[in-house]
């Protein structure tokens, strides 16, 4: 096992996903999108391309959005994540993000939607109320092939506009 | 209430918003097993050996097959026996056509030991020579012993519609003449969720998860060419991750997952990753354009020629032979020209497949006609939204028999002056005319360029034979309708949702039918188990088609519930009304029965009126339509041009749609955004390209520039209704509109801009380095 | 698209890397926030045998006021640095062009010392790092050396760094007079297809992205500001000396041509006529 002093190239790996530990040996090279889809079994965090270009594996890690097909496992071992599973309350009540997603028609086909919700998320944390500029620059990074983004963009000034209804902090983990 | 023409919320959401969709890459059935090509690396070859000894002996590998592994198996179907040279093997055989094409395929226990395995794979080839462009195959035409890229059709061109034995009178009298060729460049769809396939073939009948637009096609396909009876093979396509026609091909690991799941006796899956997606899955355009046009000193269009080459890749795939047809077709765009000659010629080229892309040769189509109005305005000096008004068909003139192709393309309506005039309203055209004369005289500004684009194209793909030339057992769309006990509905439609937000709209029409809640409709899809036979979602047809499917299952339904509202009622089911909830006798709020008692009563014979058989509020409806539909438009772009880096930025986009009735505006708008995002990618940042050897050189989102929302502007919304008669909503379709309008509104912008440097065409995408270079050209050259 | 497998060791210090990198040699890597690397493996264009995670040595993030420089931890992230209060007042190029890196998902796992230390020309910091003149702190077996931005740079992924040395931290002067980033892509999340870091004031540099096979200073340009060229002649010279590749992205001319317009919208950004 890795984490010692000799190189390995089985580790052991730990990492809190919405709240729940996730600890096993893993291969270094296994990919953090992968063990979050396959280890921990949360398969709304997804792969749209090979070169962190489309951002669709998009998590919170330690709080900053990241791209999760960038990351290897390893990498995350003693860190806590949020995917797009664990932005809802703990009473199913929609975070403010997701809910202007829904209101605003954010998303069409959803395959792009659980890394722009986290990405969004990511966003409002640090500029709780971002212009529609500063809106499709932090999601730069993140590709839709439905929606041509302007219906994303009034999702987000949404959440901004209705902070209040996103669930109490904490209840997401 | 009305529900149709309301921006309700769509009932897809929660699922998606939560991580809790269900993609076929989700899917991993007890034992699961991973399948990966190995690719061609080579454009045409030889193939002179294949060693997959390393590989089999790798770590978790189950198998490593070739095309010998499957030599008793049938090629991949589609194309007309005639064709059958171009016949595709589900692998190589022999020699490759193109860089990426399967070679053999690894089955591993996962996926990273499929990658590993895979890399071992030794694969010896002899070149070939390689035509990688449609030029390249045109020129070794020329030469009788010339390279064919497959020998025993002895061509590489395919004549599909004949070129006419001479010019029109009407074209050869015209005072005037101007020509154009055009290339429409070749797109990737880029659905965000690649091809994946799972297969579980066990001993009870197959079952196929897939990401498709058509899975009752698919498993009917699947069954033909298994020999298996339809009724134990089942295909799902459960949440799709977009398609844009790029998944309703027969790419050939849908063939090779059931047949590597019945020899390993597990389910067995192909996720493909970006890279092999930008290389596997077919492209589409890819077309060249060569126009004349003859028209007068008023700007009067008097005939219309067009030969369309259409790259059909490697290994044609059988929507690909066809898409140049529809191009032809509407060649003539929204004009009353009397004479259009359209011909095509499909290109066999050492590059990945050509097949359908959201509008699927009417892009073309109203990229060439658009880009030749601003030429013959630019030939006349007649402002182009003049020249563009004096050819309108005219309102009264529908419907409109285009004499490009009289069998296939009659306008069924339309007001295209008024969705002109409304556009340029929006923009406010004059004053634009203005700043634009005073922007670019002034050289500390961007140069402003303004274009147009009227255009029309061919949706509500539904008239008996529109489909089946595809492969499609029937050219309707199905909707069952039923009611449960409890007065609840479910609906199960023939399409194959994958964000058009069917389900929704599905649900507005039938509530506002049967005025039931739409909380309490559910709409169900993409099973072949328990949906009635259905033909898919694609050629912008689900609410055309679809929607009135749904609409006269409800009515029927409806008509049936009556009798029983009447029987509960004592009152005649003639008298009775739909109200809220229920039935009442027209007028008389006190005299009312709710859906959830004759719901019930529907299932209870002692309370049915004689003659009616339990279960009857359940009803199918196999719609057709008499003609398709012809949704129009009118977008403008206002285009500012940096003048020292050629940089093009959008300054403005508005978009006047006129897709007939709106079911819901908010999904109408996604779906106009989302076509006019691909649009403008096409026309400023989207190629997929190959070197001269056919090595593809856009294998990766960082080189296939797919735009982010840093990069589009937001869009100006405008509507003009004109109703269809081809069905009772009036309603056109729109999930194409924005792909096949937007990019001549940005091109000629752009040409506009720069039409005082001598520029008059420039081949998509417009990159900054093609404007510089326009620009300085002139430069030097004054 | 999955890496090729290797064998991982997590150090916690600078000395374990150090050692690590003695024994491991020239089949080791070094893992910082992995935004250069990963995707290189994931492509399987590169391979290594050994990857050495830097993450367990929490000393190296940090910006700290020296004085005459600011000195930056090569694990600060390029999030941090783009936050950093110190930099945005002292040396603001340095936090501005650290929040054009990539998208805000890569800024939040790349550093600043990953970055520098893959040496790509087409990277956005190695540039304002050679226009600054920046000095560079290595630390190797033999100890800790300081190598100077304009040395840093050698070939294609190619550094100064020995097989052995592992950059710790980044010293940027006090810089607050004109300065300018320009940088130009198609799409936002790109790339610069060129890249122009100009500093004017206290010290004058100027420095390009992606026209050659390394970060490069534009030196004919630098040259002609200190002969007292204005910025319009300065600039026509920002190419001499570059070898810019061709690519889909843009021609070698196509780049010359954006190195020159680049540099003079630099210049006079940074307050140059």
């Amino acid at each position: 096992m890795g984490n010692s002093t000799t190189a390995a190239r089985l580790v052991e790996v730990g990492v809190t996903i919405n709240g729940v530990e996730h600890r096993m040996p893993v291969e270094a090279r296994e990919l953090l999108v992968h063990f979050i889809r396959s280890r921990a079994g949360l398969t709304g965090t997804h792969i749209g391309c090979d070169t962190s270009n489309c951002g669709a594996c998009t998590v919170l890690l330690g709080g900053g959005a990241v791209k999760s097909c960038t990351v290897l496992a390893v990498q995350a071992d003693g860190d806590s994540i949020t995917t797009v599973e664990g932005l809802a309350g703990d009473d199913g009540s929609f975070s403010a993000v997701q809910e202007g997603f829904r209101q605003e028609h954010g998303l069409q086909c959803g395959f792009c939607t659980p890394g722009m919700l986290m990405a969004a998320t990511g966003l409002l944390s640090t500029n709780p109320d971002p212009s529609r500029d500063e809106i499709r620059e932090a999601l730069e990074g993140n590709i839709c092939r439905c929606t041509g983004y302007q219906m994303i963009v009034n999702s987000v000034r949404w959440a901004a506009e209705h902070p209040d209804s996103a669930p109490t902090e904490g209840s997401a983990s | 209430m009305s529900l149709v023409g309301a921006r309700v919320i769509r009932k897809e959401d929660p699922n998606l918003i939560t991580g809790r969709g269900v993609f076929v890459d989700d899917l991993d059935p007890s034992g699961t097993v991973f399948a990966t090509f190995v690719r061609s690396t080579e454009a045409h070859a030889e193939i002179i050996s294949i060693d997959t000894a390393e590989a089999e002996a790798a770590p978790g590998v189950l198998g490593v097959y070739t095309f010998d592994d499957f030599s008793e198996l049938p090629r991949v179907p589609g194309l007309p026996p005639e064709l059958a040279p171009l016949h595709r093997p589900l692998l190589a055989n022999g020699s490759v056509k193109f860089v990426g094409e399967p070679v053999a395929v690894v089955v591993a226990m996962d996926r990273y030991k499929a990658a590993d395995a895979a890399e071992l794979v030794t694969v010896e080839y002899s070149p070939l020579p390689v035509l990688p462009s449609i030029d390249a195959s045109m020129a070794a035409m020329a030469d009788p012993e010339g390279p064919r890229i497959h020998p025993l059709l002895q061509t590489n061109a395919l004549p599909i519609l004949p070129a006419p034995e001479a010019p029109s009178e009407e074209f050869v009298n015209a005072p005037r003449h101007a020509a154009l060729r055009i290339k429409n460049n070749r797109c990737s769809a880029v659905a965000i969720e690649a091809f994946a396939v799972v297969a579980d073939w066990r001993p009870e009948g197959l079952v196929v998860w897939a990401t498709y637009q058509a899975p009752h096609h698919l498993r009917n396909q699947l069954c033909a060419f298994f020999g298996i009876d339809a009724s134990e093979c089942r295909v799902i396509a459960p949440d799709v991750g977009g398609g844009f026609g790029s998944k309703i091909n027969f790419y050939v690991e849908i063939f090779l997952a059931p047949e590597l799941s019945r020899r390993l006796r597990r389910p067995v899956k192909f996720a493909l990753t970006r890279s092999e997606a930008m290389v596997h899955m077919h492209h589409g355009r890819a077309q060249i354009n060569e126009v004349e046009v003859g028209f007068d000193d008023d700007g009067i269009v008097h005939a219309l020629r067009v030969h369309t080459l259409q790259d059909i890749g490697g290994w044609p795939d059988h929507t690909g032979l066809g898409l140049g047809v529809l191009t032809s077709a509407m060649a003539g765009g929204c004009y009353r020209i009397p004479s259009v000659q359209a011909w095509l010629t499909d290109v066999i080229t050492n590059t990945t497949p050509i097949a359908a892309y959201r509008g699927a040769g009417r892009p073309e189509a109203a990229f060439l006609i658009e880009r030749t109005m601003d030429i013959v305005a630019d030939e006349t000096g007649i402002d182009p939204a003049e020249v563009r008004r004096r050819n309108f068909i005219q309102p009264d003139q529908f419907p409109w028999v285009t004499p490009a192709n009289p069998d296939l393309a009659v306008y069924d309506s339309g007001d295209y002056p008024a969705g002109l005039a409304e556009l340029l309203r929006i923009l406010e055209y004059d004053s634009l005319l203005s700043e634009q004369a005073k922007r670019n005289v002034d050289e500390s500004q961007p140069l402003m360029g303004i274009g147009l684009s009227c255009w029309t194209e061919i949706a509500g793909f539904g008239p008996p034979g529109s489909l089946e030339g595809f492969g499609h057992v029937g050219s309707w769309e199905s909707a069952n309708l039923k009611v449960q006990p409890d007065g609840s509905v479910l609906i199960s439609v023939g399409l194959s949702p994958h964000g058009q937000g069917t389900y929704t709209t599905m649900a507005q029409i039938a509530a506002d039918e049967l005025g039931i809640d739409i909380d309490r409709i559910v709409v169900r899809s993409s099973d072949t188990e328990t949906v009635q036979q259905g033909i898919g979602t694609m050629g912008s047809r689900g609410v055309a088609v679809c929607g009135e499917a749904v609409r006269n299952a409800a009515i029927e339904v409806r008509r049936r519930a009556a009798t029983i509202a009447a029987h509960q009622l004592e009152a005649n089911p003639d008298d009775l009304e739909v109200v809220d909830g229920g039935f009442q006798v027209k007028g008389t709020s006190t005299k009312s029965t709710p859906w959830r008692d004759v719901a019930l009563a529907s299932f209870q014979n002692l309370q049915l009126p004689d003659g009616t058989d339990a279960g009857t509020l359940d009803h199918t409806v196999f719609q057709t339509v008499p003609n398709f539909s012809f949704p129009s438009g009118a977008y403008g772009c206002v285009i500012g041009i940096d003048r020292e880096t050629g940089a093009p930025s959008i300054e403005r986009y508005v978009c006047v749609d006129d897709c007939g009735t709106v079911i819901n505006p908010l999904l109408a708008e996604g779906q106009v955004h989302g076509g006019v995002a691909q649009g403008i990618a096409q026309a400023l940042f989207e190629e997929v390209t190959y070197d001269d050897h056919g090595q593809p050189t856009t294998t990766t989102l960082i080189d296939y520039l797919v735009p982010s929302a840093a990069d589009l502007p937001d869009f100006e919304m405008g509507r003009v209704v004109t109703l269809t008669p081809v069905n009772s909503l009036g309603a056109k379709g729109i999930g194409e509109s924005g792909a096949v309008g937007a990019p001549p509104a940005v091109v000629n912008a752009v040409v506009d801009a720069l039409s005082a440097f001598g520029v008059r065409h420039l081949d998509m995408p417009l990159t900054p380095e093609k404007i510089w270079h326009a620009l300085s050209t002139h430069g030097t050259e004054v | 698209m999955i890496p090729a497998s290797f064998d991982y060791l997590k150090v916690h210090s600078s000395a374990e890397a150090i050692a690590a990198l003695v024994e491991y040699g020239d089949e080791a890597k070094l893992l910082a926030g992995g935004h250069s690397l990963i995707p290189l493996m994931k492509l399987r264009f590169a391979t290594p045998e050994v990857l050495i995670d830097l993450a367990g040595i929490t000393d190296l993030s940090y910006v700290r006021d020296q004085g005459e420089h600011l000195a930056i931890g090569a694990l600060t992230r390029h999030a941090d640095v783009q936050a950093s209060p110190e930099l945005q007042t002292a040396c603001p190029i340095v936090s501005h062009v650290a929040g054009t890196v990539g998208d805000p998902q890569v800024r939040h796992r790349g550093t600043i010392g990953g970055s520098l230390a893959h040496g790509d020309p087409a990277s956005d910091l190695p540039a304002v790092m050679l226009a600054l003149g920046a000095t560079l702190v290595a630390s190797g077996p033999a100890g800790t050396r300081e190598i100077k931005a304009t040395d840093f740079f050698h070939g294609f992924l190619e550094t100064a760094l020995a097989a052995d040395e592992l950059l710790t931290e980044i010293r940027v002067p006090r810089h607050t007079t004109g300065w300018s980033y320009q940088k130009f892509n198609r799409r936002a999340q790109d790339w610069a297809i060129v890249g122009v870091a100009a500093v004017t004031g206290d010290r004058t540099g100027v420095a390009l992205v992606n026209m050659g096979p390394t970060p490069m200073r534009a030196e004919a340009t630098e040259a002609a500001l200190a002969a007292g060229a204005d910025a319009a002649t300065a600039a026509a010279a920002a190419a001499e000396g570059a070898e810019p590749s061709s690519d889909q992205h843009g021609s070698s001319d196509y780049r010359r041509h954006l190195a020159r317009v680049l540099t003079k919208r630099a210049l006079v950004e940074a307050g140059l006529n």
